[in-house]
């Protein structure tokens, strides 16, 4: 048993695997550890010091986040010396940290103010000195940054780099002046970042967080001159019942509904209802690539995240994407024609709201493409967690609400919808409706497992009509660079390719309740998969509302109207723009 | 006894390639060149020459880790950004007898088998960067450096790279980092340098006065070198002598010298009456008069509560406040530290504050526990030296000379009306 080590950790015996480090060997006499900057699948820092742990032999206090257990090592978590050490190092960053708890977004949320109150730091001895005033980063339409707010943990920098492999931030300058900036602090939209929002996910206190629009929403919903339409992606459903303590994963389809409709709300339609056209417009698209040899593979297009940085990092491949909108954007544009004249309402009266799971959707929203309906196709973007703020602060007791559903046509969806919500869920839902076009026969195993789950890259091959359909799914950016030097280097072998810039896609979006991690992505992931099980259609091109609006409205997929409102077209950006 | 200084002690010599051949220069290599790896590492392991950048860790020792190493290639790296205040030995050396360093260097890269060498250099010491680029290129011309050294099968080269004159990068893994082309930060250690160095290969990293030692440890045997100086640590050191001092300098001296000796008999005596010495520099803690008897070497420093660090023996005279030094030191640890670990970046920060407001009449008597518990937990805590030692002279001042605190907290006085108190 030599790849076992034996050691004592507050006098109790532990064994474990030759690599293991401390903080994770305590986990296994359950002691967490105290931490900053260790962050779940990311690289080690060791820079917060918060771990410490004491060990017998040793000078110093060691980081248990970096220091391996060794055969017979005697450590202790839980010292005097230990627990001065860790207070002061808290009391030390307070004493750098700007004293508005009070207004800071993150005030339910944050790490610090959370350590702070467990390690019982309840003086602050160190006086109020030099203190920074940096000027905030707005210049982003979907991710704010306050550098005072920073304590330089490096969690952002390491998950924008190694997760997402962006880098748009890093440190720059030394010591008390070092500060987490983009290239020559030319401010996150004018730098390559994706707007993905990983970097709020990872952010221990209020240095990053959306760019708020609720009062915007706020006013339109006031208006009584404006008829204002809500839409919900999949996504916020398996999650936003976390905002109100529920357990991740409970699915708040109905509950979610009906606080949005005591918001104020005219409408409560279903981002899910443009995801169905989404895969409709989509897999046609494919069959016609694949039929007229157009460019293959055809890689997704409904992550905005995944946009920019394609059209920054991989702007040769353009030609790849789909032309499809994304739902967001589908769902505007359709709401401001089709809706709108339906029920006779002028579109410059119109007001759309998102809620998504997604910061980079505040972006899209404002892409100079997204007008097709003759006005900004949604008008306002909010998270997952602003939505939540929302209903909080109308007061709505959330968890006890009464199940509805949402108004219709707009709000009619099928299972293939749901699972938009998923990584490989676009890809599942683009498969089942594929088939039955090329084929004309029912397809009966519908749920594609090979493409499920938080595995990075996932492949599959698919049998239709003869054709051995390849496809590939890969989510957070990192992964979707190797799919993408294989593309650009024009080796892939892949028809098709579903990209979602986050990890676990939307579920796992910039926009979703905190904390948002591997466990908490799975739990929202079955959601998902549960609800698309519960309905009764689980096949886009079978979506009733959607047959109508074909039939009254657009005509047949990828026809002009089609085009016109729901194709779009990109901007090669390159790096340094 | 001259090791180090014995070439540029003597009268007329110039350092440059002439001079130094005529004084044994580079047969240590060419009989390095005739022992094996394992021989000269056995050689440099006898000498027990302890590395003389700060840490004192047997030279030996870890050239045989990495020569043991099995990862390729393996890099020598000389340590010659020299920024700790008070010290200006290495600059000495590499000014005015740089083949010294190179043919150690060489020798190492022969021993623990590299073929590449970097020399790391204070980016301040622009004529020792010239000076070096000569000399590289004089070796090279004399076959001595670069490819079949001497018509062996050995082959090595040595490039030159200089700093940008960050403090921190005289930290060993802050320095391979930057000279990787990245911030300068320190690692996490374990592991050390000997197996995860410069481009994650195993690397031998010297200071500039360790290397300096070599030729003549291969030459007149390490059991000749292992008599010299104290038995702790032996050989000779270059202490760099400042202050309030008589005769300021670099004084080659074998280690068993005391300190008094070495301001007395050497240094001229105090300028002034003696307060109290700085025996390592500024991240060493201070050591008062009744001290002076101490052996200047990495064990008996230690032993009395101080180090010798990288032996820049910093002499105060009792015109000097010492909440005004304590203030300086804490200045420079607070404009030096790299800003990564919490405790380095956020303690050094607040220790400045908290000293430039009792030298501003605005101290509490708390604040003076505060800044040890500070200490103690920069001490514990930090991520590399900087941090570990930065508070060692702000503790010392304030446990040996705490009258001086208390007059400037509770009467607003400066005795020595230095600090400005209003």
């Amino acid at each position: 048993m030599k790849d076992f080590v034996s050691l004592t950790i507050n006098g109790q015996k532990v064994k474990v695997l030759k690599g293991t480090t401390l903080f994770e060997a305590a986990k296994q006499v359950n002691i967490n550890i105290p931490h900053l900057c260790f962050h779940e699948g990311l690289s080690l820092y060791g820079a917060c010091r918060i771990c410490v742990v004491e060990i017998e032999g040793r000078a110093r206090l060691e980081p248990s986040c970096t220091t391996l257990a060794e055969e017979g090592m005697v450590v202790r978590t839980n010292t005097w010396r230990v627990r001065r050490a860790r207070r002061m190092i808290v009391e030390l960053l307070l004493a750098n940290h700007p004293e508005d708890c009070f207004t800071c977004e993150r005030n339910q949320s944050c790490e610090l103010r959370e350590l702070a109150y467990d390690l019982g730091v309840r003086e602050l001895r160190f006086k109020k000195g030099r203190k920074y005033h940096y000027p905030l980063d707005l210049s982003s339409p979907a991710v704010i940054r306050d550098p005072n707010k920073c304590i330089q943990c490096s969690r952002c920098i390491r998950v924008c780099l190694e997760i997402q492999g962006v880098g748009a931030i890093d440190f720059v300058n030394r010591g008390g002046r070092t500060q987490v900036l983009t290239f020559f602090n030319k401010g996150l939209n004018n730098v390559e970042c994706s707007n993905c929002g990983q970097c709020i996910l990872a952010c221990p206190t209020g240095a990053l967080r959306e760019k708020r629009e609720v009062d915007e929403v706020w006013k339109a919903i006031s208006d009584p001159k404006k008829f204002t339409i809500v839409q919900t992606a999949p996504a916020v459903r398996a999650a936003i019942g976390e905002e109100f303590g529920l357990p991740p994963g409970t699915l708040v389809t109905g509950k979610m509904v009906s606080a949005l409709r005591r918001l104020g709300f005219d409408r409560v339609f279903d981002t899910q209802f443009s995801a169905d056209l989404t895969i409709v417009e989509e897999a046609h698209e494919l069959i016609e690539r694949i039929e007229g040899k157009g460019i293959l593979p055809m890689i997704t297009s409904c992550s905005p995240g995944w946009i920019k940085y394609i059209e920054h990092f991989f702007p040769q491949c353009l030609e790849h994407l789909s032309t499809c909108k994304s739902p967001q954007q589908m769902f505007g544009a359709l709401a401001k024609t089709y809706y709108a004249q339906k029920i006779d309402i002028p579109p410059e009266d119109m007001y759309v709201v998102s809620i998504m799971p997604c910061t980079a959707k505040k972006f899209e929203a404002r892409r100079e493409e997204m007008k097709a309906s003759g006005f900004r196709d949604v008008d306002a973007v909010l998270t997952t967690r602003e939505a939540a703020r929302m209903i909080k602060e109308a007061g709505i007791d959330f968890v006890n609400l009464e199940d509805e559903d949402f108004d219709e046509p707009l709000g009619i969806s099928t299972g293939a919808g749901v699972i938009f919500g998923a990584t490989g869920g676009v890809m599942e839902a683009a498969l089942r409706t594929a088939y039955e076009l090329l084929t004309k026969k029912e397809l009966k195993e519908i749920e594609f497992k090979q493409v499920r789950g938080m595995q990075g890259i996932k492949k599959a091959e698919v049998l239709i009509n003869g054709l051995k359909l390849k496809v590939a799914v890969a989510h957070g950016l990192s992964n979707a660079r190797i799919l993408l030097e294989e593309v650009k280097e024009g080796r892939s072998p892949y028809h098709f390719i579903e990209i979602m810039a986050c990890p676990g896609g939307c579920l796992g979006g910039g926009g979703q309740p905190l904390p948002t991690n591997l466990k908490v992505r799975e739990a929202r992931a079955n959601a998902l998969y549960r609800e698309d099980r519960n309905k009764g259609i689980r096949k886009s091109h079978q979506n009733p509302a959607l047959i109508m609006l074909y039939k009254e409205f657009l005509g047949k997929p990828l026809s002009d109207k089609a085009h016109h409102l729901l194709h779009t077209s990109y901007v090669s950006r390159g790096l340094g723009n | 006894m001259k090791i180090v200084l014995r070439n540029i002690h003597k009268q007329g010599y110039k350092g440059d390639i002439e001079s130094y051949l005529k004084e044994q220069g580079y047969t240590a290599l060419k009989k390095a060149l005739t022992l094996s790896p394992s021989q000269i590492i056995e050689e440099v392991k006898k000498a027990r020459l302890l590395g003389r950048g700060g840490a004192g860790f047997p030279c030996g020792v870890k050239w045989e880790f990495v020569y043991r190493e099995k990862e390729f290639p393996k890099y020598v790296v000389c340590n010659a950004d020299e920024g700790e205040p008070g010290t200006f030995k290495d600059r000495l050396i590499l000014e005015n007898d740089p083949h010294l360093l190179i043919e150690a260097m060489i020798i190492c890269g022969f021993a623990i088998g590299a073929e590449e060498g970097f020399i790391y250099l204070r980016g301040e010491y622009f004529k020792a960067y010239q000076i070096l680029e000569r000399a590289l290129e004089e070796a090279r011309s004399k076959g001595f450096l670069g490819e079949h050294i001497l018509n062996s099968n050995f082959s090595f080269h040595i490039r030159l790279y200089r700093g940008a004159g960050a403090y921190i990068c005289g930290e060993e893994t802050a320095l391979l980092d930057s000279l990787e082309g990245k911030k300068g930060q320190s690692r996490v250690k374990p592991p050390f340098p000997t197996f995860v160095g410069f481009k994650n290969k195993p690397t031998v990293l010297n200071n500039v006065e360790t290397f300096a030692n070599i030729t003549q440890i291969l030459l007149n045997g390490g059991e000749w070198f292992a008599q010299i100086g104290s038995s702790h640590s032996p050989g000779t050191k270059l202490y760099c002598l400042s202050g309030d001092v008589k005769k300021p300098g670099v004084y080659e001296l074998p280690t068993n010298i005391s300190l008094n000796q070495l301001i007395e008999e050497f240094g001229g005596g105090v300028e002034g009456e003696l307060k109290a010495v700085l025996p390592g520099g500024v991240s060493s803690s201070l050591l008062t008069p009744d001290k002076l008897d101490v052996i200047m070497d990495y064990f008996h420093l230690q032993e009395v509560g101080s180090m010798l660090g990288s032996g820049a023996v910093i002499v105060i005279n009792k015109d000097r406040c010492m909440v005004d030094l304590a203030k300086r030191c804490a200045e420079f640890f607070d404009y030096e530290s790299c800003g990564k670990c919490v405790p380095c970046r956020e303690g050094t920060k607040r220790a400045r504050e908290i000293l430039v407001n009792i030298t501003r009449g605005k101290g509490e008597l708390k604040d003076l526990e505060l800044l040890k518990e500070l200490a103690e937990v920069m001490f514990d805590t930090s991520r590399c030296g900087l941090g570990q030692s930065a508070l060692n002279p702000v503790r010392s001042s304030i446990e040996k000379f705490s009258q001086e605190f208390e007059e400037h907290i509770l009467k607003k006085r400066c005795p020595l009306g230095i600090c400005s108190l209003c």
